[in-house]
């Protein structure tokens, strides 16, 4: 929400016409982006009831499939996540001593943690494709399932779910959890974590514009309140994925 | 910027208003002015209402008879779906906030802008957009699910332009967002000095109960939209129960939206109402204060509601009752406004000017809409009347004769300040009686319709024959609704040309935007710095009443006209 002129002129006056001055200015905005991560709580909140609506009624099929994602991948972007916090905050506080460099500095880091998160989350995407648990037409869970699937259509040919699951219906097929139930966890692994990561290259494209308007001396920027806007923001996205990595990676018996 | 705004003057010594700055085409599609954004959004929701009515004769007059002689059954369900989805997500959503809120907030809190005038421009382009796309699925062969698109038939079964329109619903709802957040960012901390929170309009604290609700509420109907997208897209089975997931998920999340969004609806048009009552009776909003809270009640309690959508969608009977409970209590805060508003007209000076018999109709609707709505908040009452005409009319008493006599009366009672031209007043309270009268005429019957049986959504109903002098009168009803719906489209247009020019303040009426206002406000809003010192709705009803005479009188305006 960094409200940035089209053309930077350095001499402009920073405070646009409908403040009084750059307090009240400064203040708006931070309400605005308070007002702003409100509804990105409630936009993830109706995915995290989702999810707990049927985490709470197939707990024991969640366990199994939750195996399928890599806790150590997961770990990993914990990880990256939470430096990505620490060096925007660090921006924040650099912007507000007023040391640029160190500001943008911090900034790079950011965004390159962004960068490494984006690349592990693709690894991961990447074997998930592979091994069919995308909930497209080619969807397989389970090494029954994909037995039933090879037979039934061929090596990689696009099948129609339900009617493997019509043929596995029965319990003692169900060692690696209800393979009916896959669909909906993989659905709402891919629809969750995709939006988080949806938010993550929006963070990036937001430094980017921050470190361009630092650079080019833009009016607006000479005081720390965008900075700590954008970041404000990224701690919203690393709060997300803290939640997001315990209900899909660590699921317990 | 310094702290006074520099009056822009024009050659000839007259100050150029909003509407005059600049002429080009472009300087209204990039205007960042909230009052030319609010003109923007009025024309464009009048394009919508226009086209949802067209969608309501239709249904009206394909019910006149028990087989139908119009439209086929497929036909009759994109016809009422056209209908919801239009008239709710791209008129009643945006009628009064992105109009009247947009030019009135403001002014009335002493600000040159909105906080975010940019983000205000990004709104109407993201309603324009999620409006075109909305009547491209309607031309590309339209939708049959309903405005509720509820799961699996949205999901799984209807093989109509669903994908298309929910798209448009979700970019709608972002428009809604944009237009919440700049709301409350502006309320909280635009507002001029000595404004405090207790002497803002009840307009302003209706608009930010409004923005409240807009920001909870829109982002989860918008994400659950979405799910439906891609569970259409990719089948994945959260809303598909032979998938393990639960169709009334869907239900669940909808309607945790989609029931306070009819608090987004009526809420500023209470606040409107709160304008007029209080100007055409010449006195303070009795209770004020209590007013102020009980939007902010509903607002609240607003969100805890929803289950009673779903009496009979596998709920609990104990989750029916607590819902049940809730409902009943909400009408408490709706009532006290009601109260309240009466009691401001008690003893009042009061003026039967178009705005205020508007106002006055809002009240008469609005308390039917409102009753008839316990009867469908108690559980026994509403498995029988679930799903038939009853609701129809109990949802139409609120949203047409409560949020859109309200948006009219608004429109009529700040039109001068809006275009700084009067219209016919004669013809204005013409309108305003027809419109009741039509109204009544048209959902009254529905009434004892539902309470017959008639179900919703049908269109044939030949095993019950003996409904039909319901559907003809209601038909005839909505004839005369469409008459009175046409005059003011017509006579305020008529208005903008050819109508006198507006006083100041042609209503005698108290508030920044009358009082520290040019006839028409100029760009920056204010010539001078403004201070609050005065108490909201400074009336008095022994003053002696000043308002605005035409020329050529058709009729003594100060007594209604009845001798």
């Amino acid at each position: 929400m960094a409200h940035a002129p089209a053309h930077v002129d350095p001499n402009a006056d920073p405070v646009y016409f409908q403040y009084e001055d750059i307090d009240q200015q400064q203040e708006t905005y931070i309400v605005g982006m308070w007002a702003f991560l409100v509804t990105e709580v409630m936009f993830f909140g109706a995915l995290f009831l989702t999810y707990a609506l049927y985490r709470w009624k197939y707990q024991g099929d969640f366990y199994h499939f939750h195996e399928q994602l890599s806790w150590k991948l997961g770990g990993i972007n914990t990880t990256i996540l939470l430096l990505s916090s620490l060096t925007a905050a660090l921006a924040v506080h650099f912007a507000q001593k007023k040391k640029t460099k160190w500001q943008v500095g911090m900034l790079v880091l950011t965004i390159l943690c962004a960068f490494g998160f984006l690349g592990v989350k693709t690894v991961e995407y990447g074997a998930k494709f592979e091994h069919h648990l995308f909930p497209n037409k080619s969807f397989v869970y389970g090494e029954a399932a994909h037995e039933a699937f090879e037979k039934e259509f061929g090596s990689h040919k696009p099948g129609t779910f339900t009617q493997i699951v019509e043929k596995l219906d029965g319990p003692e097929k169900h060692q690696e959890g209800n393979p009916a139930r896959a669909r909906l966890f993989f659905s709402m692994y891919f629809a969750m974590t995709g939006l988080h990561g949806v938010h993550v290259v929006v963070g990036i494209i937001l430094f980017t514009a921050l470190i361009y308007l630092i650079v080019r001396k833009a009016p607006t920027i000479t005081d720390y309140i965008p900075t700590e806007m954008v970041c404000l923001y990224w701690h919203f996205v690393d709060l997300v994925w803290i939640f997001l990595y315990p209900l899909y990676y660590l699921i317990p018996k | 910027m310094s702290a006074t705004a520099i009056p822009a003057t024009q050659h000839h010594g007259e100050k150029k208003t909003y509407l005059t700055a600049d002429h080009t085409i472009k300087s209204w599609l990039l205007t960042t002015d909230h009052k030319r954004i609010a003109v923007l959004y009025l024309i464009s929701i009048s394009i919508f209402f226009f086209a949802g009515s067209l969608a309501a004769g239709l249904i009206r007059y394909e019910l006149t008879s028990p087989r139908g002689h119009l439209l086929s059954s497929e036909a009759y369900n994109k016809t009422f779906s056209a209908h919801g989805i239009i008239m709710i997500f791209f008129f009643l959503i945006p009628s009064i906030p992105a109009t009247l809120g947009n030019f009135l907030i403001p002014l009335m809190i002493g600000a040159r802008d909105l906080a975010f005038p940019r983000l205000n421009l990004l709104s109407w382009y993201l309603y324009s957009i999620a409006g075109v796309i909305a009547l491209l699925a309607m031309a590309m062969g339209g939708v049959d699910a309903g405005w509720t698109f509820y799961t699996p038939l949205s999901s799984l079964y209807s093989n109509t332009q669903i994908t298309l329109t929910l798209l448009a619903a979700f970019i709608a709802g972002f428009s809604s967002i944009t237009t919440g957040v700049n709301f409350i960012a502006t309320i909280h901390k635009m507002r001029a000095p000595g404004m405090t929170w207790f002497k803002l309009p009840l307009f302003v604290w209706a608009h930010y109960a409004t923005s409240i609700i807009i920001i909870l509420g829109t982002p989860v109907v918008a994400i659950t939209l979405v799910l439906v997208i891609f569970e259409r897209a990719f089948q994945i089975g959260i809303f598909s129960p032979e998938l393990g997931g639960d169709p009334v998920l869907f239900q669940h999340l909808f309607w945790f939206y989609s029931h306070p969004a009819v608090y987004i609806m009526v809420l500023p048009g209470m606040g409107v109402i709160s304008e007029l009552i209080s100007c055409f009776s010449r006195r303070p909003v009795f209770g004020y204060q209590f007013v102020a809270y009980s939007s902010m009640a509903i607002a609240l309690l607003g969100f805890f509601v929803w289950g009673h959508h779903m009496f009979l969608s596998s709920q609990s009977t104990l989750l029916g009752v607590v819902f049940s409970f809730l409902s009943f209590v909400l009408a408490i805060p709706s009532a006290v406004k009601i109260f309240n508003w009466a009691t401001t007209m008690y003893k009042g000076s009061i003026h039967f000017r178009t705005p205020m018999i508007y106002a006055l109709a809002f009240m008469g609707l609005f308390v039917i809409g409102g009753l008839t709505g316990l009867y469908l908040a108690a559980i026994g009452t509403d498995v029988h009347l679930t799903g038939t005409y009853f609701i129809v009319a109990h949802f139409h008493y609120v949203m047409v004769g409560g949020a859109v006599t309200a948006f009219l009366g608004g429109v009529h009672f700040w039109w001068p300040k809006m275009f700084g031209r009067m219209y016919n007043e004669f013809l204005g309270k013409m309108s305003a009686i027809i419109i009741f009268v039509g109204f009544n005429l048209t959902f009254f019957p529905q009434f004892i319709l539902g309470y017959l049986g008639m179900p919703r959504r049908y269109h044939l109903y030949y095993f019950a024959p003996e409904w039909q002098i319901y559907h003809v009168l209601s038909t005839a009803g909505s004839t005369v609704l469409g008459v009175g719906f046409l005059l003011p489209a017509f006579y305020l247009t008529y208005s903008l040309f050819k109508g006198p020019k507006a006083p100041k303040n042609p209503w005698g009426a108290k508030g920044l935007e009358w009082e520290e206002t040019d006839p028409v406000p100029i760009t920056e809003n204010f010539d001078h710095k403004i201070v609050v010192t005065k108490p909201a709705y400074d009336y008095d009803a022994e003053e002696d009443s000043k308002l605005y005479e035409p020329e050529h009188k058709e009729e003594p305006a100060l007594t209604g006209g009845k001798h």
